[in-house]
């Protein structure tokens, strides 16, 4: 049985994990909420240009516009994947890469990663990780977001990858989310249908429809992997919440346990004492 | 009041403007375009510039740099990566951004391998002098 100081130690020590699990647990819940409030911020933006593209898209019809289409993909796939640059948020890296890499499958892929967990999974794993994005999953803004849009569609207009995916984690609730596939490029204005909410208007565009598009469609893919980045943000910090209060929790079990074990390791001890102060003074007489 | 054009004007970061108003001024890359009540649908792509609200002969002015708007029955929105007014301007950074975007174009000019460099600087320098600009006439 151990001793009463190896099991005064082990209390110790999980007590002092403890409490750091439980100050990441309170700064995740406090950056949580701020997240959050920045996600309802961005969403109006994100609706309105996904209502563009979409009555843009109904009322052209049939245009025929590089950036749109139905096709199905070809081999040559472009994966965005959005993940942190800090562990201790449970299973939300693991989810999202391994989301990834069923996407993956029988595809020649190029990969765009946010986040060194990301860059990581993927590295181990001999992927071609075209461009990799690190340090900036918590401090970011549109720009970098703009940044990776471009990118992706450089590729796509050269080329060099004919669908561009994005995998991110979608938000439910502060404790439950999931990740998510979806394909920016080509467009595929059915995707729309719903959100057209009056159709045949005759619209005007200025300079031209192409050109608008031309100008809107860029926009969009930026604003869908800045959405993205967001989403996933307070995903994380949610995941984080989530696994540090679990952890706290099993501090406390286990603390609990040890206790009981000291307690009891410390009760043998004495009745062990008195034993032999009897028998020690049976002896004498 | 009837006739008034609802202006909504959303950026990434922020809800910017959700009110109604008389006139909007923006300029489009065709230049200057006011837009008033009941204006015929359109969807216009935006260069960097002004954004000015006329609202009961009272004008507001912010910048906005690139987007595109688009009219509808509902209204006037516009889409676009910042809008800020005079007094959330920040001068100094934009100052800053002027300088920096001034050098890049003085040692860029000339070597082509860096075009798109210089495109950057040059839209870097035009969005700190709309900012500056704009600044300066509150002052």
């Amino acid at each position: 049985m151990a001793s009463m100081r190896d099991i005064k130690r082990r209390i110790k020590s999980v007590n002092s994990t403890r409490q750091i699990t439980k100050a990441m647990n309170l700064v995740a819940s406090s950056k949580l909420n701020k997240a959050k409030l920045r996600m309802e911020g961005t969403k109006p933006f994100a609706e309105e240009t996904r209502k563009v593209i979409a009555e843009i898209g109904s009322s052209m019809g049939g245009l025929d516009h590089p950036l749109f289409g139905k096709q199905p993909d070809g081999k040559k796939t472009l994966i965005i994947v959005i993940t942190s640059d800090k562990g201790l948020c449970g299973g939300y890296n693991s989810a999202v890469c391994k989301e990834a890499m069923s996407l993956c499958e029988g595809r020649d892929v190029k990969l765009i990663t946010i986040g060194s967990k990301g860059r990581d999974f993927f590295r181990r794993r001999n992927m071609n990780i075209d461009r990799s994005v690190v340090g900036i999953s918590e401090r970011f803004d549109y720009n970098d977001a703009s940044a990776i849009g471009s990118r992706a569609l450089k590729l796509f207009k050269d080329k060099e990858v004919d669908s561009v995916y994005l995998v991110y984690t979608r938000f439910i609730s502060s404790i439950s989310s999931t990740p998510k596939v979806i394909r920016l490029l080509p467009v595929d204005a059915d995707d729309f249908k719903d959100e057209v909410s009056h159709k045949n208007v005759l619209t005007l565009y200025e300079p031209s429809e192409e050109q608008v598009l031309d100008y809107v469609v860029p926009r969009y893919v930026n604003t869908v992997v800045f959405g993205g980045m967001v989403e996933s943000s307070v995903c994380e910090l949610g995941a984080r919440m989530a696994a540090m209060d679990a952890a706290t929790d099993n501090a406390e079990e286990m603390i609990e346990n040890l206790n009981l074990l000291y307690n009891r390791v410390r009760q043998g001890a004495i009745t062990q004492e008195i034993t032999e102060i009897v028998s020690g003074s049976n002896a004498l007489e | 009041m009837a006739n008034k054009l609802h202006l909504r004007v959303v950026t990434p970061s922020k809800d910017f403007y959700d009110d109604d108003c008389d006139m909007v001024i923006l300029k489009t890359i065709d230049g200057d375009t006011g837009i008033l009540f009941g204006h015929q649908p359109l969807t216009t792509v935006l260069d960097l510039g002004y954004l000015r609200i006329i609202d009961n002969g009272e004008e507001k002015k912010s910048t906005l740099l690139g987007g595109f708007a688009k009219v509808n029955e509902h209204g006037l929105t516009v889409i676009s990566d910042a809008a800020e007014w005079a007094d959330e301007i920040d001068v100094e950074r934009a100052a800053e951004s002027r300088k920096r975007a001034e050098e890049r174009l003085e040692r860029g000019s000339g070597d082509p391998s860096s075009d798109i460099d210089v495109q950057r600087a040059e839209a870097a320098l035009r969005r700190a002098l709309l900012r500056l600009d704009l600044a300066g006439l509150k002052k």
